[in-house]
């Protein structure tokens, strides 16, 4: 019996490469289709638990791939660019903040850059550096009083207007406020057409913002 | 010998028995394939099999050294360059292997859409072609942010930015695509998990896939004008053509692969050794702008398309004609599954080819030279030729200090230097008389920024001053004949006349 085995290792192996012949097997065999089989009811039963269970862990891997999308305003954070008198009047200068989030492992990447025009006393513009056409680093040119894109071409004017070029609309600006002195801003993402940098609109005064605290 | 020799049996005895092997693999090298496609235009596809291995290999040696982290990635590829004993080799073979790779594979796929071979049965092995296609240039696209330089950084400001403009959910991939809200860790991290794990895996198995079904299927016979693929009877037809006018895949077909692939790799060592890794550029820190950024070879088409757009369209552009791109290239085995293989009857498709290949021709190279973008240095480093200097009037002098001081110069060419975004100016003086001149300075208009605000009237005069002297010495520069008739010409420009060469102006007309 055990030899016989044995021996029929082999022929069975080469039948069942063809799955369809091996079901047809099965079902010619010694089992009857209107008949439910044990075997047959244990693995459906074995698909539907798998399935199941995937369908359970599903929810935490997606849960944990959507991780980073949030809503914008969970990003709102103010961020002091420095004493706001170290912003001459009636010049438009780079300034650096570092984003509010960041990890251990950001290196040299969370020093973002932005500029600050201001106008008078309590009147600032601070635009962000990255071009509206497709977020390549505009340049300030004090002596045309234009910025300058580099990759496409944009051109902007002194108040952060397209002037030509690709982009749809001015530069991308942030929302500010003076408090006890300091220049503060509503940073914490990388303005893109799609956020709030498209909503936010400069008025001239003490601060575009109500104060979130 | 002969004892070695029976050693070596029993050892292939022992693991055959166990492996059983042996049948799958004569079948499928013994296979006959039609005896006209062991040709040389049949050796692309093996190449992209054996540049995807070379990659993969290589890719794993840099491994060994490179640092997946925003704050060490730039670090640890400039010691591999300058440190690690030949790692300046290892990264120039896996950058040049990807730049063959990339090629190979658009020839590949080329010519099984010239010769037909995406018809009956062979549909689905073009489907998986296309998927191997994108995911080859995703490969391409996240090495390149695996180089973690500034042109990385601001690629992904780019990346973020098309993204951004998917309506309702732009906000949300954009943060899926960075790994949070700006580009910083998480973002090199998720890429490196593409560009590693992901797409490399998927590659592979589609990559198996695709040969399991050249295998199966046989190999496209050398298409001939007037025999059409007919669903019904084409599987018959290849089944005699393969057995009348059939030779084995090995060694019939198989040795021109073999040297075909052998050249390819040598190319690619070639090219490494005497061209060398492609950077890393300047540090990923955001705040130093200076910068330029400029994707890599394979993508600055897609550069050139962003920048000649015009800006309603660029969104709908960007999100909609990919799309269509891809959906059609995969919906065309199936509404040309049947019909003429041969490129002789098949003047469409020729015209295809070669229109994408020009198109990508001058597209790469308008992207190489960037005449859109100005010249962010040319104010301050290109001089203005001399001879323009000469006979000047103090005013054109300082009309051609302003034209450099204010960065006329960034988009405006004078004797050949400068920027190319606006007209070459050299003979501007011809096509717009002084009024003109002053209107366009002041008010822009097309792709001029309007001067207006920053230009003092003592300014412009200069400058439309300096601008009236460029015109060739044998032609006189434009005038407006209506002023010129009431007398007033020598009124309104006046002051500028005198200043380019005399002797045409003064005579008149």
């Amino acid at each position: 019996m055990s030899s016989d085995e044995r021996n029929s290792i082999e022929p069975q192996s080469v039948k069942s490469i063809d799955p369809g012949a091996a079901a047809a097997e099965a079902v010619t065999g010694r089992d009857d289709k209107h008949v439910v089989s044990r075997r047959w009811m244990l693995l459906k039963a074995g698909i539907a638990l798998n399935g199941l269970v995937g369908l359970v862990l599903a929810v935490p891997i997606f849960r944990y791939l959507l991780a980073p999308w949030r809503k914008d305003s969970s990003f709102d954070s103010w961020v002091s660019l420095g004493q706001a008198d170290a912003f001459p009047e009636g010049e438009t200068r780079l300034a650096f903040y570092k984003n509010p989030f960041r990890q251990s492992w950001d290196g040299e990447t969370d020093n973002v850059a932005c500029y600050v025009r201001r106008q008078g006393p309590g009147q600032f513009q601070v635009f962000a550096i990255n071009c509206a056409h497709l977020g390549c680093p505009v340049r300030w040119f004090p002596q045309s009083q234009l910025f300058m894109c580099p990759c496409h071409g944009g051109v902007y004017y002194a108040d952060g207007e397209r002037a030509s070029g690709p982009p749809e609309r001015g530069l991308f600006t942030y929302g500010w406020k003076v408090a006890s002195g300091e220049l503060q801003i509503d940073a914490g993402q990388m303005p893109t057409l799609s956020n709030t940098a498209r909503l936010v609109n400069i008025q001239v005064g003490e601060g575009n913002y109500p104060c979130r605290g | 010998m002969p004892r070695i020799k029976r050693a070596a049996e029993r050892v292939y005895a022992w693991l055959e028995l166990r492996l059983q092997l042996e049948a799958p693999v004569k079948d499928a090298i013994l296979h006959k394939v039609p005896r006209n496609t062991a040709s040389w235009w049949y050796v692309f596809g093996s190449a992209a099999f054996t540049l995807l291995f070379l990659q993969i290999f290589t890719g794993i040696l840099l491994a060994l050294v490179y640092v997946p982290s925003a704050g060490e990635a730039w670090n640890s590829l400039n010691i591999l360059n300058h440190q690690i004993p030949l790692g300046w080799f290892l990264r120039a073979i896996h950058g040049w292997g990807s730049n063959f790779m990339v090629a190979v594979v658009l020839i590949h796929m080329a010519q099984v859409f010239l010769f037909g071979a995406y018809k009956f049965p062979r549909e689905l092995t073009w489907t998986l072609g296309v998927f191997l296609l994108l995911m080859t240039l995703g490969m391409a696209f996240t090495g390149q942010v695996l180089r973690f330089d500034q042109d990385a950084y601001w690629g992904l400001g780019i990346g973020a930015s098309i993204v951004s403009r998917v309506p309702f959910a732009g906000g949300g991939l954009v943060h899926l695509l960075l790994g949070g809200p700006i580009i910083a860790g998480a973002t090199l991290s998720r890429f490196f998990a593409l560009h590693v794990f992901v797409i490399p895996g998927a590659m592979l198995l589609f990559a198996a896939l695709h040969v399991w079904m050249v295998l199966k299927l046989g190999v496209n016979e050398w298409p001939m004008p007037g025999r059409l693929v007919n669903r019904s009877t084409y599987l018959a037809e290849y089944n005699q053509l393969t057995h009348e006018d059939g030779i084995p895949f090995v060694p019939g077909a198989f040795w021109k692969d073999l040297i075909f692939s052998g050249a390819v790799l040598a190319a690619v060592a070639v090219c490494a050794v005497f061209f060398g890794p492609f950077g890393p550029g300047g540090q990923p820190d955001p705040s130093i702008i200076q910068t330029v950024p400029k994707p890599d070879f394979f993508f600055l088409w897609i550069y050139t398309i962003l920048s000649y757009l015009p800006p309603q369209m660029e969104t709908p552009f960007i999100l909609i004609v990919p799309l269509l791109g891809i959906a059609l290239l995969l919906a065309l085995p199936f509404y040309a599954s049947e019909g003429e293989k041969s490129w002789h009857r098949r003047p469409v498709a020729i015209l295809s080819v070669s229109t994408i290949a020009v198109c990508f021709g001058v597209l790469t190279h308008l992207g190489t030279t960037t005449p859109w973008s100005p010249h962010m240095s040319a104010w301050s480093g290109d001089p203005l030729p001399a001879a323009l200097m000469r006979n000047a009037t103090p005013l054109a002098r300082q009309g051609g200090a302003v034209f450099q001081a204010k960065q006329c110069r960034n988009c405006h060419s004078i004797g050949g230097t400068g920027g190319e975004r606006g007209p070459a100016l050299d003979r501007v003086a011809t096509r717009m008389t002084a009024d003109q001149l002053r209107f366009k300075v002041v008010t822009g208009g097309g792709n001029m920024p309007a001067y207006g605000k920053n230009l003092s009237p003592a300014e412009i005069e200069a400058l439309v001053s300096f601008l009236e002297t460029l015109h060739p010495a044998n032609e006189r520069p434009a005038y407006d004949a209506a002023q010129q008739s009431t007398g007033t010409v020598g009124q309104s420009s006046g002051a500028s006349m005198p200043a380019s060469s005399p002797a045409p102006q003064s005579t008149g007309p």
